[in-house]
């Protein structure tokens, strides 16, 4: 027998060479996040410039050399290899490090900012390019964030560079991002208007539909005003249902969204550890719904409020109000949303907490042609797709039985189906008819509707 | 109360204890020696790899069990006595059935070579196997692979993720090369080789050596080349695992001799899953069946007969499904090595060498006969009716948007597919008749 002689394109070697790449681009990205720490003490104001690029500048160096070496080490493919060995992302003790400094960032942000107030001075130069003047501790927030975004968004696109549709849609939400949450909120500052965030609106941007907002927009803004709060009042209440209809709740919350954004990006690594128990989707359920009537009562109430002149109920909207942005709107959506990432996972606060989610996911769930079609008898019941769901849906479950997922929880971000070795699942947008196949024959199953 | 106790909780037995517990409300007992709880096989590579834990293989949660009202037993089975229905337990106890399945799967296949039970000689098969690689591949650096099959790449694919290098001894001139037709199996081989393996076809092992420490040091092909290496995984295939039936009445062959009802020559005994043999098959059918599918459809039919709907087992379409690495393969209808008798077949590659289908028909009336498929997702349902109505190789072409299962935004290649087949038959001229998408799916027009 005389072996086929076989000519393969290119032998992927991972060799040490690459290892010492991204050692060198790691140690680069920790370097930076030491200055920026040092920063904190107000020895960057002796030669800001040079400190800006020490901290943000090296971090963003060393990140890039640490995710580029991948396309090199092996094919492109999905390589989840060692997720659940590495402390940084099965819940060791670096991941309780990290945890912990990202919740202490949001503690001091909100409630105690003269504390970072050095790291708002460090931004400065670039506030004044953007905005036109200095820096506070939102624009500083918004850096972070959008770089967040940016940076792991690359490394997202790198991960998964042999699909599409990752790749397009990270990149919407990386452009959603920058510009409507970024760059636009910038660019109105420095023509003296009102900031204000385009991509965001009630119930998630809870105060564009409370009566102060409007009252504020309509009479600082004038025309740029009433265009503001009618582009708000238009994406609640028609482009949510119309889009939820088309394309399922991802149209926003994977592709759109700055939450979910920074979920699909930064948050990446962590989505496996959403739990996936049945009594986890049971705590959703109430959890996320409860934030939902709170926030309608409470715009309700400011409404009565607002038109009785605050005649009937007094203090107490206002009391609604102020609880609601501190219990859901600091603490909710962003300690626990952001500071527990490699803790429970990215998607915190869209899975428990967001009023807007729990809104698209009535349309989902029950008028739209948005569904995860089952491919035959094809799955093989790995769990790879429950395991990589940063919604904690139980996406085996349905799979196994043939079932197609329609779940108001799901972000629709595709992942699942990226991870299926048996090309088992499929986002798809079809006819409602018979969206529901409800597999009869075999009714002992974990779900339930 | 009917007392239904099944062997083995790999995926045939589960199931049948699925259906059986939707039919009816007997008592239900699976025993197991493997692990309590049943977990995916399939999805063992993927725990060693450390894209699970074993929490994330177990398709169910621990309450499933006790909710069904399914009682689960962690013991070996010594022996079967069929004569008074009882069965001895590693444990001291025993438990009398009034039915029994026996689903104990495979266990893997040694062929007698010098130092094969050495340690860090091993197979892959089950979750003792995955524990015993942790401990075999605690800082080694080499490893050689005996086995160019399914589990085989498996294998190599979970020791080149801890970087321990693989040498693969392949006897056969190609990867897979008895299943797969030549061009398809290139394709693989040579995407193995792009990942780094050492692929040596046409050649076999011969002896494994051990070294001062007593564990495996080399291996010496039938070339009588010596490879160096700290762990050898055996993987080529498997077969019936039929140690504790072998005492009992109940007939074995080289698996357990089951009819296509999947019962014994024991009344009330059933056998399905790996562990069987077909006592007769149609030609063209397997006597063993040992996939996670055929296994699962055994437990399906099984569950009607034990549940007094004495039932057939029915493979219909033959299907199948891996992933080489991180290409994709499906299968759908029956597509062998060699072309059969009045077959005649048509096969595209893609320019990246890395996507490709392969199309058999019947020479006369060009009918289906079955797909491969490789890269690119393709619709079960869809091809499974194609082939049942023996819908023509030019109809599924032209037809073949509607079967795409790729993600959205995926390149598309059914145009060009349809244009290598105009260009391999130029009596054909074949245009695209309808688009992707759920839309058109469930047309008459399109079965």
């Amino acid at each position: 027998m005389t072996p086929i002689q076989i000519e393969p394109f290119k032998i992927y070697k991972n060799g040490p060479k690459l290892e010492w790449i991204k050692k060198t681009g790691l140690g680069i990205f920790l370097t930076g996040v030491i200055f920026l720490l040092v920063s904190l003490t107000g020895t960057a104001m002796i030669m800001p410039n040079l400190f800006l690029f020490l901290s943000f500048g090296l971090s963003i160096i060393g990140a890039v050399v640490y995710a580029l070496p991948v396309i090199w080490e092996a094919p492109a493919g999905i390589k989840n290899n060692k997720i659940f060995f590495n402390s940084f992302t099965s819940r060791g003790t670096i991941a309780w490090i990290a945890g912990i400094i990202i919740t202490a960032f949001y503690f001091f942000l909100y409630w105690f900012p003269s504390f970072i107030e050095n790291w708002i001075r460090l931004v400065d130069p670039l506030s004044y390019l953007l905005r036109g003047e200095k820096a506070d501790r939102w624009f500083l927030y918004g850096t972070f964030y959008t770089l967040a975004v940016l940076f792991m968004g690359l490394k997202m696109i790198i991960k998964y560079r042999h699909n599409r549709y990752h790749i397009i849609r990270t990149l919407s939400v990386m452009f959603f991002q920058l510009s409507f949450s970024y760059l636009i909120p910038a660019l109105l500052i420095m023509l003296n208007k009102p900031e204000h965030y385009f991509s965001y609106f009630w119930p998630l941007k809870y105060q564009y539909l409370f009566p102060n907002d409007i009252h504020y927009l309509t009479h600082t803004a004038g025309a740029l005003g009433y265009f503001m709060v009618f582009w708000g009042a238009a994406m609640t209440f028609i482009a949510v249902p119309v889009l939820s209809y088309f394309f399922g709740k991802r149209w926003y919350c994977s592709w759109v969204c700055g939450c979910g954004g920074l979920a699909e990006t930064a948050g990446d690594p962590f989505r496996h550890l959403s739990d996936k128990s049945l009594k986890s989707w049971k705590i959703e359920r109430w959890s996320i719904h409860s934030v939902l009537v709170f926030v309608v009562v409470t715009t309700a109430l400011l409404w009565i409020n607002s038109a009785s002149d605050g005649k009937i109920l007094g203090s107490l909207s206002q009391t609604f109000s102020s609880v609601y942005g501190f219990l859901i709107g600091a603490v909710f959506s962003g300690i626990v949303g952001v500071g527990f990432y490699p803790l429970m996972g990215s998607r915190i606060w869209c899975r428990f907490g967001c009023p807007l989610a729990a809104t698209l996911g009535f349309f989902q769930r029950f008028k739209s042609k948005f569904r995860i079609t089952t491919n035959g008898g094809q799955c093989i019941s790995c769990g790879n797709c429950s395991t990589y769901c940063e919604m904690g849906i139980d996406v085996r479950a349905y799979a196994q039985r043939k079932q197609n997922i329609i779940r108001s929880s799901c972000v629709g971000c595709g992942v699942c189906a990226a991870v299926c070795p048996r090309g088992v699942l499929r986002l798809e947008n079809g006819p409602e008819e018979g969206r529901y196949n409800v597999v009869l024959d075999d009714e002992l199953v974990q779900t339930s509707n | 109360m009917q007392h239904l106790v099944i062997i083995g909780n790999g995926i045939t037995g589960v199931t049948t204890a699925r259906h059986v517990r939707k039919l009816s409300d007997m008592k239900i007992t699976i025993i197991s020696s493997e692990t309590k709880y049943f977990f995916s096989r399939t999805a063992l590579m993927y725990a060693y790899m450390g894209h699970m834990r074993f929490k994330e293989i177990k398709p169910y949660e621990d309450w499933f069990w006790t909710k069904n009202n399914i009682e689960l037993i962690y013991a070996h089975v010594n022996s079967i006595d069929t004569d008074n229905k009882t069965l001895q337990l590693n444990n001291g106890s025993s438990i009398i059935y009034d039915k029994l399945v026996i689903s104990t799967g495979s266990k893997t296949n040694k062929f007698g070579w010098q130092g094969q039970d050495l340690p860090g000689v091993q197979g892959l098969y089950n979750w003792q196997d995955v524990e015993l690689l942790e401990e075999n591949t605690k800082n080694i650096s080499h490893a050689v692979i005996v086995g160019g099959g399914l589990i085989g790449i498996e294998l190599a694919e979970m020791l080149h993720s801890r970087k321990i290098h693989v040498t693969f001894l392949v006897r056969e001139d190609l990867y897979w090369s008895n299943i797969l037709p030549k061009e398809d199996s290139i394709l693989i081989s040579r995407h193995i080789i792009e990942h780094g393996f050492d692929l040596n076809f046409g050649v076999q092992l011969k002896k494994i050596k051990a070294g001062e420490n007593g564990r495996v040091k080399s291996i010496i092909t039938d070339k009588d080349e010596e490879i160096e290496c700290q762990l050898v995984g055996l993987t080529p295939g498997v077969h019936p695992n039929i140690e504790m039936v072998k005492s009992s009445k109940v007939e074995t062959g080289r698996g357990i001799l089951v009819n296509d009802y999947l019962e014994t020559n024991v009344p009330d005994v059933y056998a399905a899953g790996d562990c069987v043999e077909f006592k007769e098959r149609e030609p063209g059918r397997f006597r063993f069946e040992q996939l996670w599918y055929t296994g699962r459809m055994h437990g399906e039919a099984i569950a009607q007969t034990i549940c007094g709907k004495r039932t057939k087992y029915e493979r219909g379409v033959w299907f199948n499904s891996a992933k080489f690495l991180d290409i994709e393969y499906q299968t759908y209808g029956f597509v062998s090595a060699k072309l059969r008798e009045g077959e005649t077949n048509f096969y595209w590659e893609h320019k990246s060498g890395k996507k490709a289908v392969r199309f058999v028909y019947k020479n006369d009336d060009h009918s289906l006969v079955g797909m491969n498929t490789y890269g690119i997702r393709y619709r079960h349902e869809l091809f499974e009716k194609w082939i049942n109505n023996k819908k023509t190789i030019e109809f599924v072409l032209e037809h073949l948007p509607q079967a795409n299962f790729d993600p959205e935004f995926f390149e598309k290649h059914e145009e060009e597919i349809a244009e290598e087949f105009n260009r391999q038959n130029p009596a054909a001229n074949l245009k695209l008749k309808s688009k992707r998408g759920l839309k058109n799916l469930l047309s008459k027009e399109l079965i």
